[in-house]
């Protein structure tokens, strides 16, 4: 596998070169993060339900093959048709053979990462099938090609300008208009049609239940719902880690998902499948595609426990500082940086990296994925998988040697600070990433270790 | 109370000792004004994290050597610096010294948390007639819990706060945001140096809009990356580690234990 296009610190330079847009992005996020806050302290028992979900997650990660058993024998014997994928490929195979099956060459969809995850989009569109995405934000970046910046929040990135010059060139609105209610209004007539007319709809999942077979899908706009319920065909798309063990569990996972993600209570729909009406099929996907490798990675396993909230991107301050896209994996931010080396060591081995580890992921994570401890865990395996720049490797061990031994370090540190005294031009150069931005210490005559030898021994 | 039976080693991280002489000087002073012996082993140079945290723990076991052989003797460490301590209690591990090693994370100590928790001093007589901002470097109070974090919805508590609060003349302002990161990250600062830079910036700016004259903090590292900004936009804001502050006129004088 490649590198990256451009790796995270490359992207992070570019998106900062307009720091007024950097603190609009920031502001817009932390927003979102503040009302995270108001209402997850409404609850005087939300860190005993991140607990909760916590442990019921951890139930299913040791349990999940009777549990997958369990939920395809209910499913199939609710009359879901029930598909297993290996991998992303496998997955596209199914969802087109499903399609060409059904004669049906033009498809709606509602927000669904695990498709992002596969490419479904574009292998869809290879193969000769129209896929429109109905999820409002979702059918922004799809219009202007490229991907969501977000989980939940897809055009998170793009202002009420870029929308409306967006709208004027593919939906007919006037040209500078930048009035939501008429924007969303457009997008709104926009989509009805394709409601009305496509034959085949699909929808992510976010909890599959085992005990009953069925699964639940959650939005804001009711746009699943109005897509699966109007097609013929609902195929449902899920990465195995959606499941959850009882229906009497979904109390505690909707009221953190939507808190977490957006502040408020509950989604505004949340969409309980079960059966295909009369006349209707419906299909679900299960797809691996690297799970079962990292549910056997001891260290990063707990990261399946992720119910896609979105809230570790929106607390983290890099996320906000360096925009969605600088991460270059269908899930951003925190989570995004410890999931992406599963699926590709090479092209990924730069995310870990894009954090301070300050731990404010870890703490706002409802189901208490130790997110930045796994950022650490992923360093130590990417560098001993040789997966870090040479260069790198040559400073950190020229590093390690100063420090291991007391004289050499006592001696390099009299040194440094006496050509930064006599010197300064030694460090206060464009080759020195600090510099760039930031004035170098003063450096003192005197360590702290020479003072005390000579004050005190 | 009388303290001096504890024999404290105290830590100063690499580049305290390097540029920060006054943070360390101020730390010994404070803990013996607070009636401690405290030792300085003379080996001493890191606690690892730079190497570890880029992915290189497996080149700290130098590191975890001299720290151990200079401190296992001791009843306890403690150090100005709340990340240095994090890496200590979270990655120390010498060969064929598991046990022990794990014995000796116990004992090391952040200097905010050692006065409030071990020596039970929530009251320090000193003296800073300053509007003073609090910066709290995350690894001590996520890592550490020296204060209770934003994220969480549980009951607030905050101990340089505590400490700073009865500093005489003392005015700490309020932030926007109170416990941001400030975006040193170790190599992260030079890694991601637009990122790291600018989270800096956002972080002054919130205590230059609250108009404070100082920034301090219990992890000098914030600090250095912080003044270093401050510096290059030349603001008449300096940082001063909180060792410093509470070092400042201490009134009340304690008599200093024999060497």
């Amino acid at each position: 596998m490649s590198k990256a296009v451009m790796e995270h610190a490359d992207a992070a330079d570019v998106f900062n070169k307009d720091e007024s847009y950097v603190d609009w992005h920031d502001e817009t996020l932390w927003f979102v993060r503040t009302k995270r806050d108001k209402s997850s302290k409404l609850l005087p028992e939300w860190e005993n339900l991140r607990e909760t979900a916590s442990q019921i997650k951890n139930y299913v990660l040791s349990h999940m093959d009777e549990l997958l058993e369990t939920f395809e024998k209910n499913a199939k014997a609710n009359g879901i048709h029930v598909h297993w994928a290996a991998d992303a490929a496998e997955h596209n195979e199914i969802v087109l053979a499903i399609l060409k099956q059904h004669n049906v060459d033009r498809m709606i969809k509602s927000k669904s990462m695990l498709t992002e995850e596969c490419h479904m989009n574009d292998f869809l569109t290879k193969n000769g099938i129209e896929v429109i995405d109905t999820d409002l934000g979702e059918r922004i970046v799809q219009l202007r090609n490229e991907p969501p910046s977000h989980i939940v929040l897809p055009a998170i990135h793009l202002k009420k300008k870029d929308i409306g010059d967006l709208f004027h060139e593919h939906l007919g609105t006037d040209a500078g208009a930048t009035d939501p209610q008429y924007l969303t209004e457009a997008a709104r007539q926009h989509l009805r049609d394709k409601f009305l007319t496509r034959k085949a709809a699909l929808t992510g999942v976010n909890f599959a239940i085992a005990e009953t077979g069925g699964f639940v899908v959650c939005t804001n706009e009711g746009n699943a719902d109005m897509g699966a319920h109007l097609a013929d065909v609902h195929i449902a798309c899920m990465g195995f880690e959606k499941l959850i063990p009882l229906q009497a569990h979904l109390g505690v996972f909707l009221r953190l998902l939507a808190r977490s993600a957006t502040g408020q209570p509950v989604t505004t729909y949340s969409s309980h499948f079960k059966s295909p009406r009369e006349g209707q099929e419906m299909h679900l996907v299960i797809v691996d595609n690297g799970r079962s490798a990292q549910l056997g990675r001891a260290d990063f396993r707990n990261s399946l426990k992720c119910i896609r909230c979105g809230a570790c991107m929106n607390t983290c301050p890099v996320y906000r500082r360096s925009g969605g896209h600088s991460y270059h994996n269908a899930v951003a931010g925190p989570i995004g940086s410890i999931l992406a080396p599963n699926l590709d060591m090479t092209k990924n081995a730069d995310l870990p990296f894009a954090s301070t580890l300050c731990g404010s992921c870890t703490n706002v994570c409802p189901v208490k994925i130790d997110i930045h401890d796994q950022l650490y865990k992923w360093r130590q395996v990417l560098v001993q998988g040789g997966h870090v720049p040479q260069v790198k490797e040559i400073g950190v061990k020229a590093m390690s040697m100063v420090l291991s031994q007391p004289r050499f370090y006592q001696w390099s540190g009299r040194l440094g600070r006496s050509v930064m005294r006599t010197l300064p031009f030694m460090v206060n150069n464009s080759l020195n990433p600090w510099f760039k931005q930031r004035e170098m210490p003063e450096p003192p005559k005197e360590s702290f270790r020479d003072w005390y030898v000579r004050n005190r021994e | 109370m009388d303290y001096s039976h504890l024999k404290i080693g105290l830590f100063i991280p690499c580049y305290v000792d390097q540029f920060y002489p006054q943070v360390g000087i101020a730390t010994l002073e404070l803990l013996e004004k607070l009636g401690c012996k405290v030792g300085f082993p003379l080996n001493q140079t890191c606690c690892g994290q730079p190497m570890a945290n880029s992915g290189f723990e497996h080149l700290t076991k130098d590191c975890n050597r001299l720290f151990y052989d200079s401190f296992a003797a001791f009843d306890y460490v403690v150090s100005p610096s709340g990340s240095c301590v994090l890496h200590i209690k979270e990655h120390l591990k010498v060969e064929n010294q598991e046990n022990d090693s794990k014995v000796l994370r116990k004992k090391v100590y952040e200097l905010v948390e050692f006065i409030t928790d071990v020596l039970k001093i929530d009251e320090i007589e000193a003296e800073f007639p300053y509007r003073v901002g609090l910066h709290q470097g995350c690894h001590g109070q996520r890592g550490l819990h020296l204060s209770q974090m934003s994220e969480l919805n549980a009951a607030p508590f905050n101990k340089p706060e505590t400490l700073l609060k009865k500093v005489n003349g003392l005015e700490l302002v309020d932030l926007d945001r109170k416990d941001e990161c400030c975006g040193f990250g170790g190599t992260f600062c030079v890694a991601e140096e637009a990122v790291s830079v600018k989270m800096g910036k956002d972080r002054v700016s919130d205590h230059i809009r609250h108009h404070a004259e100082y920034i301090t903090g219990s992890d000098m590292s914030c600090l250095l990356h912080l003044e270093g900004i401050l510096k290059r936009k030349n603001s008449p804001v300096q940082v001063k580690h909180i060792a410093e502050i509470l070092n400042s006129a201490v009134k009340k004088q304690i008599p200093v234990p024999n060497h």
